[in-house]
């Protein structure tokens, strides 16, 4: 199963390398990860996408709590959440035809066209991960020069918050 | 007070009731190394090689329950020092280790003796440090203490760059009384309605059957354990780590479990329906095959380490705590409940147990002309009268001392499990020696491993310290030969020792007394001499049968039921 694990924890030099150490250490699967600040300077908030049974899944979650600096831990794919990943895409967008397609591609999917040159468009997109993967699928494979996808971050629905 | 980081960390020690340090010098430790010469209260124990260094502080550690300390320069003292922590790391031992590194402006600079030691020690330690301002130096000092003392416990690695420890810039220094972790708190108390659950479930048994390991000696409830297993009237049966948590001699003990553990522990694991498993890991030397342990059994856990809990098996009542809360807790719910087990049926059970003891799975051939490693262990136990602290390297040497010498007190079986580390012996006993000066320590080694770290009867000579080494020299890398016996029809790649030095001569050359004994009859009476010099290493070299294997022995994927016997004529 499919699991978003969300982290608080210090933001200290090395921490980030000691969730990843762990990860390869112990051969567990990580499908995505990303890291940044939070209000709170001394904390980080990282968001780890995993698959693995719940046997395995239990052990990445006790595995993560023991290291020292990691604050709070929540496995928001447990209750009703949000996910959400940011996508950029560079697409060819050269004659009429084209751009016009993409366009339209770009709204139905919600999406924002950032950059735009006589040959190129940059499209920004967010959403989970599998609207992301449709919009590729959708639009023309060839015209793809260059993605970049931030990794899903989450949060839980509701009154439930993760914080210390 | 305003000190330099140098004297910061020794008088650090001084007021954490550090009385030890295990360390070698180096460039980068300089600093720290003047400051411990200005003073005279934290002794600083010169070992031979960093990783005899750090071996020594965990035997220090294991043999007395307090933090073991040790100290190494950057780069190569760092690399060297990882064998001995990652030793400490995977029996839960508690150490602070000091790595010097190379001032902070260089690092990152490939500079002279620079390795990212966080780096390499991350894997391997329960938590480590880089000290970046002298400022944080005190405090971060204190919470490595902490940390490696409390929970499970583990060594922690606390690197410190050269300026750091510069004498010249000074701050104040007071030691750091208050402090606060708040990503760090481990449970001590066991949850109360997991407690009245285990209880039921423990006076519900049958076939009831205690599991017990290096937990309960690192929680020091050994005691409190003991008393709560008599109470109850169970079998018992220890790991390699938890040798001495219960008394050996009591009746209730059946012996260590697993791979090479006895026919009736394992039987007993086997066919037990109640498992109460203390402080113990499931490690698979232990489990055998997991799709068939323990396939009767309702199984309660007591562990510090929620990791540790349903990892390799299943468990039906957890109870995340330290041990001797809990077991006081459940010594106390046990009176409230006001019932006993069912008498028959633990009757029953016994009667059974005691139908596979009498199979008498730990006999070997004691009319043989060669020395048996076996008799020799035997004849240690009876000359030390089984009180002293034996220290082991790894191989066959180590399963017989597990087997033969009855440890009836925790921290005297000091030996390395879970990274089965040769060259561990000899250093952790100059730890163990240091702690308890006037007591009986005898390290029983083979010839292979005490090669791994000779260079520390250097160490030993230059503290006149009188340890007792039984060197079990078969000339064989005796545990490796006996798998390719068993495993790869008899070819003993590699595992022969060629050009063995002559440990008498050796040991003479160091300065200590080396004796050889070739003969089953000249055994004891060496022994017995050999224990009567008070003041003197003795280096026993006792040449023993080539050919001897440990029994039982648990192969790989086979159960506890499935043990291979040993076949005398
Ligand atoms: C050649 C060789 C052969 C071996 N053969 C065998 C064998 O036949 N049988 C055998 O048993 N072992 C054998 N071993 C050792 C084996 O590899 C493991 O090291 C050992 O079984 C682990 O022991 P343990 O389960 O007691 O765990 P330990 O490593 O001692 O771990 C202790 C456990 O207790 C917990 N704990 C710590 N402190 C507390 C506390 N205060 N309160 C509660 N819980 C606490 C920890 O979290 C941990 O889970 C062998 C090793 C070698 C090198
Ligand atoms: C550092 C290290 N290297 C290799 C091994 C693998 N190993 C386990 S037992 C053993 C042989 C030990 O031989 P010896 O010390 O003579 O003991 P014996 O088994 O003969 O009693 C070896 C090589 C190990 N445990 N540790
Ligand atoms: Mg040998």
């Amino acid at each position: 199963m499919r699991h978003i694990i969300s982290l608080l924890m210090e933001n200290e030099a090395g921490a980030l390398s000691r969730v990843a150490g762990l990860f390869s250490a112990r051969g567990y699967n990580i499908e995505s990860l990303t890291v940044a600040p939070t209000e709170d300077s001394s904390l980080s908030r990282m968001t780890l996408v995993t698959r693995g049974s719940d046997n395995v899944i239990e052990q990445i979650k006790k595995q993560l709590n023991k290291l020292i600096d990691i604050v709070k831990l929540a496995d928001i794919s447990e209750g009703v959440h949000i996910e959400r990943e940011l996508m950029m895409v560079k697409v060819q967008a050269a004659n009429a035809e084209q751009r016009e397609e993409l366009k339209r591609m770009a709204d139905i999917f919600n999406g924002t066209v950032l950059d735009v040159t006589d040959k190129t468009y940059v499209i920004e997109l967010t959403g989970s991960g599998d609207k992301l993967d449709a919009f590729l699928q959708t639009i023309d494979q060839s015209s793809i020069l260059e993605t970049v996808r931030s990794g899903a971050t989450g949060i839980a629905r509701g009154g439930k918050s993760l914080r210390v | 007070m305003k000190l330099g980081g140098g004297d910061i960390l020794v008088q650090f020690l001084q007021d954490e009731g550090v009385e030890f340090v295990f360390g070698y010098p180096g460039g980068a430790a300089l600093h720290i190394y003047d400051a411990i010469f200005r003073q005279e209260k934290v002794k600083h124990i010169l070992a031979r090689h960093e990783q005899g260094a750090v071996h020594a502080a965990d035997g220090f550690a294991r043999s007395t329950g307090k933090p073991g300390v040790a100290l190494v320069t950057s780069g190569p003292g760092a690399t060297n020092a990882v064998t001995g922590i990652a030793t400490a790391y995977m029996d839960s031992i508690p150490l602070v280790v000091v790595t010097a590194q190379v001032a902070s402006p260089l690092i990152g600079s490939d500079a002279f003796q620079e390795v990212d030691s966080v780096g390499i020690t991350r894997p391997c330690v329960k938590h480590n440090f880089l000290v970046k301002d002298v400022k944080d130096l005190a405090s971060t000092l204190r919470k490595a203490f902490y940390i490696a003392t409390t929970g499970r416990p583990g060594p922690v690695v606390v690197d410190i760059p050269k300026d750091i420890t510069d004498p010249a810039v000074k701050i104040p220094y007071s030691y750091p009384e208050d402090f606060s972790m708040r990503s760090y708190q481990p449970t001590v108390k066991g949850h109360p309605g997991q407690i009245s659950k285990a209880v039921e479930l423990i006076l519900s048994a049958k076939r009831p059957m205690v599991y017990s390991g290096g937990g309960v000696v690192l929680s020091n409830a050994a005691t409190e354990f003991t008393a709560f297993c008599r109470r109850l009237g169970f079998p018992v049966t220890n790991t390699l780590m938890g040798l001495g948590g219960f008394p050996a001699t009591d009746p209730q003990f059946v012996g260590m479990l697993g791979m090479h553990g006895t026919y009736e522990a394992n039987m007993a694991m086997h066919d037990c329906d109640v498992l109460l498993a203390i402080g113990a890991r499931f490690d698979d030397r232990v489990t055998g095959d997991l799709k068939k342990f323990c396939p009767h059994a309702k199984i309660i856990h007591v562990d510090i380490d929620p990791a540790s809990i349903s990892k390799n098996v299943r468990i039906d009542v957890p109870i995340v705590g330290d041990i001797k809360q809990v077991v006081s807790d459940l010594t106390r719910e046990l009176d409230a409940a006001n019932k006993e087990n069912d008498a028959t049926a633990l009757k029953k059970w016994w009667n059974q147990i005691g139908q596979w003891r009498g199979r008498d799975c730990l006999q070997y051939d004691r009319g043989s002309e060669l020395i048996k490693p076996q008799y020799v262990v035997e004849k240690l136990y009876e000359v030390t009268g089984g009180d002293a602290f034996v220290t082991s390297d790894v191989g066959q040497h180590q399963m017989f001392t597990a087997q033969f010498y009855k440890f009836d007190k925790p921290r005297r079986w000091i030996n390395s499990g879970g990274l089965g580390t040769m060259g561990f012996g000899l250093p952790a006993a100059i730890g163990v020696q240091l702690a308890h000066r006037d007591a009986t320590v005898a390290c029983v080694t083979g010839e292979a491993s005490i090669q791994m770290c000779i260079q520390e009867l250097s160490t030993a000579r230059q503290l006149d310290l009188p340890l007792k080494i039984i060197c079990l020299n078969n000339r064989y890398m005796g545990m490796v030969r006996q798998w390719q016996e068993f495993f790869y029809e008899s070819r003993y790649s590699h595992s022969y020792l060629d050009a063995l030095p002559d440990f008498v001569k050796l040991a003479e050359s160091y300065g200590h007394v080396g004796v050889r004994i070739e003969k089953p009859e000249d055994v004891e009476g060496a022994l017995k001499e050999a224990f009567a010099m008070k003041d003197s290493l003795v280096f026993m070299d006792f040449v023993t049968d080539q050919t001897e294997n440990v029994y039982p022995m648990i192969a790989a994927g086979k159960g506890h039921h499935e043990m291979q016997e040993r076949e005398l004529a």
